[in-house]
């Protein structure tokens, strides 16, 4: 098989039917593909929207239908409620589990994620047990939450964890976090922010135990009656939410010669997916929750970023570059992280990446007012801008960031408090 | 139809809630919930919202043939 480019596609293959999936497939049209464009997705829905499902959803505002627009001449055929079970990098063919072949002339691989199940099967299966991730889950969570919980136990420090129990408090019913290690929303936000989330869960109502894990969980004819810590407090609860994380969907590319693991689809700054000796995969590209690619953003560390944004924006690129002829340039995948939650009815949004990061300022507003613009800095440089209910700051901020500006970018606006730099 | 806005560009001018107040709401200064799955008689004032959003965050289209709900 030769290494170079292949002529104009026939034939593309999304792997992936969700917000990546359906964006490469806008984006193929849209930079004028004519070929034949299949979608497969494992779920039966069409593709859908997963941010409202922990918080509008879950509450029963509007419909709970969020299925993604889609262009009237988007003419994709989509094979939903069929997983793909392999690829034959040879053959340039995907296998789906109904046993049927689809050949290839570009495939994006963007499979995304499954929320982590919690990790006792057992206790897993018990009825009150329950993740979110998909539309079913949110249906049946919504539907649980409806009858009136005595209590809802939320395990894991997230976003979503955060989003679910705020939606529990609007709708009355007590509700238990528990956050095993550090400070909620601490990944994202340093434990600074994070802890000041945490205090306005509190506020709210919520029950915020830290440094607390489940031991066990009990049931009466498999129906879930509550939980006892580590340490033998026992909490009543009718609902258990497991909200642990993220399982990248890479079983299926078992044995393709791919570099893919549990860290995701490793792929370079184009979203050419590479092997696992480091080589180009002609023709195979990756992007969404999947991808893992080195983030100029982050002096080139490879990352995976599970958000819509990127998700959306990675598409886009992957799609150009499956159509660039052999003379045309490629298109680089730049995008700077970004993502909102809305909880306890404030809106958090970061650009950039946290991480690693040694200090921070307040550049508007307070703490105290629970409506500010916080910059972070790491080794003098501008790494990332979060904001509560501040969201018009926020672009001048990212631009400052992708341009590596120091740290504080601009200390001596009229308008701005006086800075003072403070750990993250 | 469907309706999707990209919550990353939102700044909250709440142009769409006075272009189609039964379907998109604030809640708090800046959290925007909206109607993902709008009836289609809704068509004028939801293409009102598009074109009124001064960032360009949302996006819409009429339900995909056969799967009107």
């Amino acid at each position: 098989m030769s290494e170079a480019p292949s002529g104009a596609p026939e034939r593309i293959v999304v792997v992936g039917a969700s917000l990546a999936g359906l964006s490469a497939a806008h984006a193929l049209r849209g930079e004028g593909f004519a070929g034949s464009l299949t979608l497969v997705g494992d779920e039966r829905h069409a593709p859908y929207d997963r941010p409202p499902l922990s918080k509008q959803v879950l509450r029963g505002l509007f419909s709970p239908d969020t299925t993604l627009p889609r262009h009237p001449d988007l003419n994709a055929e989509f094979r939903l409620g069929t997983p793909a079970s392999s690829l034959d990098l040879d053959a340039r063919t995907v296998s789906l589990g109904d046993g049927t072949t689809l050949p290839y002339d570009r495939l994006l691989i963007a499979t995304g994620t499954r929320a982590r199940p919690w990790p006792k099967s057992d206790e897993a299966s018990l009825d009150g047990v329950f993740t979110l991730r998909n539309r079913d889950d949110a249906t049946k969570l919504s539907g649980r939450l409806k009858a009136g919980p005595r209590r809802v136990v939320l395990v894991g420090g997230g976003f979503i964890g955060f989003e679910v129990a705020s939606t529990c408090r609007d709708l009355d019913i007590p509700v238990t976090v528990l956050v095993r290690d550090g400070q909620p929303l601490e990944a994202a936000l340093g434990p600074r922010l994070g802890g000041l989330v945490g205090e306005i869960a509190r506020e709210r109502g919520v029950d915020l135990r830290l440094g607390a894990e489940i031991e066990r969980m009990e049931a009466e004819g498999g129906r879930l009656t509550g939980v006892t810590l580590k340490g033998g407090e026992r909490i009543e609860a009718d609902i258990v939410v497991a909200a642990i994380g993220a399982v990248r969907n890479v079983e299926w590319l078992e044995g393709a010669g791919l570099a893919a693991d549990e860290g995701g689809v490793l792929c370079d700054g184009y979203c050419r997916v590479l092997r696992q000796n480091g080589d180009i995969v002609p023709d195979v590209f990756a992007a969404g929750d999947i991808a893992r690619w080195p983030n100029p953003h982050q002096d080139e560390a490879l990352v995976a970023v599970e958000h819509w944004g990127n998700a959306r924006a990675q598409a886009k690129a992957a799609a150009r570059n499956m159509l660039a002829g052999p003379a045309a340039g490629l298109a680089r995948h730049d995008h700077l992280p970004d993502f909102w939650s809305q909880q306890f009815g404030l809106t958090i949004k970061l650009v950039g990446l946290t991480e690693g990061a040694d200090s921070l300022v307040i550049a508007h507003g307070s703490l105290e007012e629970r409506r500010f613009v916080a910059l972070y800095g790491r080794e003098g440089r501008t790494v990332a801008a979060a904001s509560i209910d501040s969201a018009r700051w926020l672009p001048a901020y990212a631009a400052a960031i992708r341009e590596r500006a120091p740290f504080p970018p601009i200390s001596d606006a009229v308008d701005q408090p006086r800075l003072r730099i403070e750990e993250p | 139809m469907k309706v999707v806005v990209d919550l990353n560009r939102c700044q909250a001018y709440a142009q769409c809630i006075y272009a189609a107040p039964r379907h998109f709401v604030l809640q708090g200064r800046e959290a925007l919930v909206y109607d993902p799955s709008p009836d289609e008689a809704a068509r004028a004032e939801i293409e009102r919202a598009v074109q009124a959003c001064p960032v360009r965050a949302i996006t819409a289209s009429p339900d995909p043939a056969g799967e009107t709900k």
